[in-house]
């Protein structure tokens, strides 16, 4: 619990720093009166751009740590990651697929429900490919090429689009950013993630028991088919939702389970909802950096995560082989 | 609390690979479950438990899921515990099923001192040796605090003190009125631990009664494919594996 | 005004002087340009960009006249008297071309006003069109002096990317002669991103937005978001092709900026 309250107060911080850090000065006091009053130019900026970012970033984020816990606590490997085993790589492809065809304009939720389908193949793959007890090296393999082939696709899907600038877009749907996101996309991905991080509610007891493995988890009266559904359709509609409106972010899912599973006393289910305030305090860190190091210039989030997460992944990586 | 099973088969991949299986287990009991490598003692025991589709009837298996919890424990062969949680927090496991919060800590503290774990308590469980481990698995099931035990080869890797410590234990829990059924390759721990022995053969039950008639000279002969000293004594039955026959 | 300057062209076709007979222009505003100026026959390629309504201004006369896509050999097979390149033509194309013996003349962007009447001066010299480029410079001034004087609005291009127009730009030229006044110059953005906030916070009177693409793209997303559509300023679009290139026709769109 006070773990818990400690990264509430953490995001707490990081959401009000966000709001107060952009490349047009503002100063602090203005910022909150344009914030409480919402008029003028500093109203415009505080509650129609730094607000919804900053929201986005909190929501992504716990999804995303949301996630890789679930994913871990399910495939007992702390490397099952949503953006190492491509299910961020699917549903950025289902994304792009969905603006290009046009689908995402056919009804409000058409965007991160595209994505969710995507990322909810992607994640059946890796379950048939490298199911619970299947080892890092097949969970890796199968997460290297899903990957592959949904970027290859999502590749040459914007280069078929006839405006030029979609066709350059690669680097965002692989990266992710914030950048210009608005209300409108917090309108569409949160409804679907909040669906996902509902089926979450109560699997932490599933996952404590998985620490057993799966036959001493039966034994003991956890449902193993309804807690992998559940967690299979609540990863594919958290990391879907956040893939359709910021593109792929990868490593968050990683490297916050990582940093807090010692907190919890290794517990799975313990690590859900510290997971899911770490997350978001991460992502809105990052968020945070890329506009405090090259203010303007729209670096991605995902560049970020990989120079935290690569370090933090090759470590875990050293870890199993040491078998520790 | 009686189980039973009645005719339980097994298929495979077109393999069967329980045929046909049938018993009963009683409270006061301690069944040994006895058989060569692959001969369906593991598969048995989870066909009882309705962890693997059968055919046939099982009263355990029909039960939902939930209620079977509370009525059998089940030790798995592999040990496994894939994070780095502490050996509490590992037995508290067992504890799942019951929601007591009142009773768990109690349940859970008999369960350490059972199995001589109070001094590792706070230990994360991947620090611990392959016996330690297997003391910590067996903790786990004992704090589930169910009428009956299934258990895969509990005492594989343990040192001899703790195997026969672990035997006596479950014994012990046979003569406290609850049901406990173990897998054993220790026909000698076996032979002087349990109240029964069920001896199984190529997917089906070859014999099922008291310890010194299931091992004749001619049953491990045709079995096994080995042969061995039997003696009754005053401590109870001795038995000594001397060689291969084939 | 442009299809009457280029039916002009065609009617002077028999006072054609000593120029080059058969020229390949690979530059979009080269492209464009050479249209205007050349004589009947003159220009045998251009590129495939001046085909692309969302760019050129004259694409169906580039349609007629047939396209290039700039490929040294592709030139070179045309067989052509001149080629014509922008300044940021393809080094290698160019060098090629004139190792092969092919003579290339490099027409410089036009930025300003006074760039497009020298541009119009250095393609009538190039194509040997002296005359024809006299009338089309007058015809220039006659409609640039005939421009009306607008109100000073605080003005700035917002594009796809968040893309403002900066201080030395065509663009900005275009604006300030229609009596705008530049958000550049005010802050001093010399081109390339602006951020939203800073845009918002800036508070122009006048935003102008470019040609947007049938298909959506994240990079023109910003010209969706709700903050700028809440801005207390004009929106005007003005479609890319109107100040891509220094052409004469930028009077025309000058006009569509007056306020």
């Amino acid at each position: 619990m006070r773990l818990l309250a400690a990264l509430g107060a953490l995001c707490a911080g990081l959401f009000v720093a966000a709001l107060m850090i952009g490349p047009a000065q503002i100063g602090i006091a203005e910022s909150f009166r344009g914030l409480l009053a919402g008029d003028g130019a500093a109203g415009l900026v505080m509650r129609e751009i730094r607000l919804p970012r900053a929201v986005l970033a909190a929501l992504i984020g716990g999804c995303l740590g949301l996630s890789g816990a679930a994913m871990q606590g399910y495939l007992r490997n702390p490397l099952a990651e949503p953006g190492l085993i491509g299910v961020s790589a699917a549903a950025a492809l289902g994304a792009v697929i969905a603006i290009q065809t046009g689908f995402a304009a056919a009804f409000a939720l058409a965007l991160p429900l595209s994505a969710l389908a995507a990322a909810l193949l992607a994640v059946l793959l890796i379950l048939f490919m490298a199911g619970p007890g299947g080892g890092s090296l097949a969970l890796i393999l199968a997460g290297v090429a899903v990957s592959a082939f949904a970027g290859a696709l999502t590749s040459l899907v914007l280069n078929l689009s006839p405006n030029p600038f979609a066709a350059s877009e690669f680097v965002f749907w692989m990266m992710g950013s914030l950048a210009d996101r608005s209300w409108l996309h917090v309108v569409i991905a949160a409804p679907v993630m909040a669906v996902g991080a509902a089926m979450m509610w109560g699997i932490g007891r599933g996952l404590d028991a998985l620490t057993l493995g799966e036959d001493a988890a039966a034994s003991i009266g956890i449902g193993l088919p309804g807690l992998r559904l559940r967690i299979v359709l609540g990863v594919a509609a958290m990391v879907g939702a956040a893939t359709s409106v910021a593109g792929a972010i990868g490593f968050v899912g990683l490297v916050v389970p990582h940093l807090l599973r010692g907190r919890v006393g290794g517990r799975p289910g313990a690590l859900l909802p510290a997971a899911a305030l770490g997350g978001a305090a991460m992502v809105l860190a990052a968020d945070i950096a890329v506009r405090l190091v090259l203010p303007g210039r729209d670096l991605k989030l995902g560049v970020v995560m990989a120079l935290i997460g690569a370090p933090v992944f090759l470590h875990l990586i050293w870890q199993q082989r040491r078998g520790g | 609390m009686r189980i039973s099973a009645e005719s339980l088969t097994v298929r495979r991949g077109g393999r069967v690979t329980l045929d046909g299986a049938s018993l009963s287990l009683a409270p006061g009991e301690l069944v040994g479950l006895i058989g060569p490598n692959g001969a369906g003692k593991t598969t048995l025991m989870r066909a009882m438990l309705g962890l693997v589709a059968a055919s046939g009837h099982s009263s355990l298996a029909q039960l939902p899921a939930a209620r079977r919890a509370h009525i059998a424990a089940w030790l798995p062969q592999e040990r496994e515990a894939a994070w780095p949680i502490s050996v509490e927090a590992l037995v508290r496991l067992g504890r799942i099923p019951h929601r007591r919060p009142d009773a768990d800590h109690a349940q859970v503290e008999r369960a350490l001192s059972r199995m001589g774990l109070t001094d590792l308590r706070q230990r994360p469980v991947n620090t611990l040796s392959g016996g330690e481990r297997a003391r910590v698995l067996i903790a786990r099931a004992l704090a589930q605090d169910t009428p009956v035990l299934l258990a895969d080869e509990p005492i594989a890797g343990l040192d001899p003190a703790y195997q026969i410590a672990t035997m006596a234990l479950f014994r012990g829990l046979a003569q406290d009125g609850r049901a406990v059924m173990a897998s054993l390759h220790d026909l000698g721990l076996a032979a002087r631990h349990c109240t029964r022995l069920v001896l199984m053969d190529r997917g089906r039950i070859a014999f099922d009664g008291p310890p010194q008639d299931a091992l004749s000279p001619e049953r491990l002969a045709r079995i096994f494919g080995i042969e061995a000293h039997l003696e009754m004594t005053a401590e109870g039955p001795v038995f000594q594996p001397l060689r291969v026959l084939r | 005004m442009v299809r009457l300057i280029a039916a002009l062209a065609l009617c002077l076709a028999g006072a054609a002087s000593a120029g080059p007979s058969r020229v390949v222009s690979i530059n979009l505003c080269t492209d464009q340009l050479a249209m205007l100026v050349a004589g009947p026959g003159q220009l045998v390629s251009v590129s495939w960009l001046a085909a692309d309504p969302a760019l050129s201004l004259m694409a169906e006369e580039a349609g007629q006249i047939g396209v290039n896509h700039g490929g040294a050999e592709e030139i070179y097979l045309m067989r052509p008297d001149l080629v014509l390149a922008g300044p940021y033509a393809a080094h290698a194309t160019v060098e090629m071309l004139t190792r092969l013996g092919v003579q290339v003349r490099t027409i410089p962007a036009a930025n300003t006003i006074a760039d497009i009447r020298r541009n119009i001066t250095l393609m009538g010299d190039a194509l040997g069109r002296e005359a024809r480029a006299e009338e089309i410079l007058s015809a220039f001034d006659a409609d640039l002096a005939a421009l009306p004087e607008g109100r000073p609005l605080l003005a700035t291009t917002y594009a796809a990317n968040g893309l403002a127009n900066g201080r030395d730009t065509l663009s900005a030229e275009a604006m300030r002669r229609a009596g705008l006044f530049l958000l550049a110059d005010r802050i001093g953005h010399s081109g390339g991103k602006m951020a939203l906030e800073e845009l918002v916070m800036a508070g122009p009177e006048l935003v102008v937005t470019g040609s947007r693409y049938a298909t959506p793209s994240r990079a023109e997303a910003v010209l969706d978001h709700p903050a700028l559509s809440a801005l207390q300023a004009e929106r005007l679009s003005v479609a890319d092709r109107g100040w891509i290139c220094g052409l004469p026709a930028l009077t025309g769109t000058i006009r569509s900026l007056v306020r």
